[in-house]
């Protein structure tokens, strides 16, 4: 479904990015985990058009998309959730959310893609009214979420949804992302929170200084010696 | 002396509304695309020709004539933006800012130059055949026409107000002003909502335009005065706080017409630069802005 190859990215005279090849099939949920700074947020940014590679080709459903603005980006169906969610503060919980249904072909089935939402976040469809600002810090990630899948994306990517929230929140909120997978939405996950990450997905790339240094299934990175000793203690 | 005092505040208000409306476009464009475009008096002078000729030449109500006058300005608007100011909507919020600043100053001069190679330097102005009607209630009298000013002006605001929050594209402007970036991971084109933004904000300052050619006068080099005006408001109201932006008007309108009773009317217009100065020392966000925005 998403194939990158050989992105190479920089930052000015920096190189974020050096040769990154990576594949996401059709109902994959594929993490993609490293240290800060590792070039996470970077490919992510990639995808979601935000930032223009130097070389390389980024194919979604074989098309190439590398060139594209976000906004082309999104009407093919890819979302992404970025780092802390950033919500619309000033706006109520289902303005973000008819805001995530902004492109033509998932404004159509606005009111059904509501209904997915609230089913899968039932304390969404109870705060619908209320600010967004308000919201705690979990209910502004399921937020975030919950804006993202009102485009009906086929490819969900996921930055950091972990971030900043409590362990009994984090759990939960991987629950939902699961759900979500089985219901058929091809996921991209960007964490680091390694051991839940890998725990969950089906494969994962193991990104440092810019690199691909590992891949594998989860499992199979869980029992990794490197990724054992620098990210699980 | 009570009685005088009335009949200013009066003025005030009136002449509030007016500066309210004026400011309010610039505070759009500010607020969606960072782009300080200090030509909107030129803009704003423009709209004030268009009434001019749409009544002398075709002998139209200046009130009747708004809907040329949003036309035409609108597609002025759109022109500017696509062909200058969208080279600078790329570049990061602050030499945005300082680069926006410079283009539409030059742009200033270009337009204030055309002006006056087309329409001369000559004063002019609308009078209706209602100019003189007054209303007067408990001694304080109001002019039929500043009156139908005050109404186009706030039938602007709450129509603005309308769009922004009702419509799907006035949502999508709103998102942007609050994070483009996530505005853009919504599908939101971005570029769009600045063009759109800087048309809607032209025309605004068009409108505004035909309410000076009907209340004072137009000429090529009035501009500057404006956005002086719009720039102090704007700043007083908040940024990118539209029912703020209003209010700023009226209280520049009464604190101008206050400086002129009760100090003297050569004060009126640096009662509104001390004003300026004094909120951007103590209130940087405005009277009615908060922190955080």
């Amino acid at each position: 479904m998403l194939n990158i190859e050989n992105i190479n990215v920089y930052y000015k005279e920096l190189q974020a990015l050096w040769d990154i090849s990576l594949v996401v099939n059709e109902g994959e949920l594929v993490a993609l985990i490293g240290p800060n700074g590792a070039g996470k947020t970077t490919t992510l940014r990639i995808l979601s058009g935000l930032l223009k590679p130097a070389s390389g080709h980024v194919r979604f459903m074989s098309r190439l998309i590398e060139k594209e603005p976000p906004h082309k980006i999104v009407e093919m169906g890819i979302s992404q959730v970025p780092e802390t969610g950033k919500i619309f503060t000033g706006m109520s919980v289902l303005e973000n959310l008819e805001l995530g249904a902004f492109v033509p072909k998932a404004r159509r089935e606005k009111d059904k893609s509501l209904e997915w939402v609230y089913a899968i976040f039932p304390r969404l469809a109870e705060r619908k009214s209320q600010q967004a600002g308000t919201l705690s810090g979990g209910e502004r990630q399921m937020l975030a979420i919950g804006r993202a899948l009102m485009s009906k994306p086929k490819l969900l990517m996921l930055d950091e949804p972990s971030f900043g929230l409590a362990p009994i929140l984090v759990q939960n909120l991987f629950a939902m992302i699961t759900r979500i997978n089985q219901q058929g939405v091809t996921i991209l996950l960007v964490e680091q929170n390694v051991q839940l990450a890998l725990e969950l997905a089906h494969r994962a790339y193991l990104l440092e200084n810019g690199r691909i240094v590992g891949e594998g299934s989860g499992k199979d990175l869980l029992s990794f010696e490197s990724v054992r000793s620098s990210y699980l203690g | 002396m009570l009685h005088g005092l009335g009949q200013n505040l009066a003025f005030g208000l009136l002449v509030g509304a007016l500066y309210g409306l004026v400011a309010l476009g610039l505070s759009l464009i500010f607020g969606v695309t960072k782009f300080l475009n200090v030509a909107h008096g030129e803009l704003l002078m423009f709209g004030g020709y268009a009434s001019f000729w749409a009544f002398s030449l075709l002998g139209l109500d200046p009130f009747l004539s708004i809907p040329i006058t949003i036309l035409f300005l609108l597609i002025i608007g759109a022109l500017l933006y696509m062909l200058v100011f969208s080279r600078t909507a790329k570049l990061p919020e602050e030499s945005k800012i300082k680069n926006t600043l410079l283009v539409a100053f030059g742009l200033s001069v270009i337009l204030q130059n055309l002006a006056l190679r087309f329409w001369t330097a000559d004063e002019r102005g609308i009078t209706t055949s209602y100019a003189r009607i007054v209303f007067t209630l408990f001694d304080v009298r109001f002019p039929l026409v500043r009156l139908a000013c005050l109404l186009v002006a706030i039938a602007f605001l709450l129509g603005l107000q309308l769009f922004l929050k009702k419509t799907y594209t006035g949502k999508a402007i709103r998102a942007t002003v609050q994070n483009w970036e996530a505005a853009s991971l919504m599908g939101i084109d971005i570029h769009k909502v600045y063009l759109l933004s800087f048309a809607l904000g032209a025309a605004l300052a068009g409108v505004a335009g035909t309410l000076v050619a009907v209340n004072y006068s137009i000429m090529p080099a009035m501009g500057l005065g404006w956005t002086m005006k719009a720039l102090i408001v704007m700043v007083l109201g908040g940024l990118g706080n539209i029912p703020g932006t209003f209010i700023g008007g009226l209280v520049l309108g009464v604190t101008e017409s206050a400086t002129s009773f009760f100090i003297s009317s050569n004060y009126r217009e640096v009662a509104g630069l001390v004003l300026f100065f004094l909120v951007l020392v103590f209130r940087p966000q405005g009277l009615f802005g908060t922190k955080e925005s």
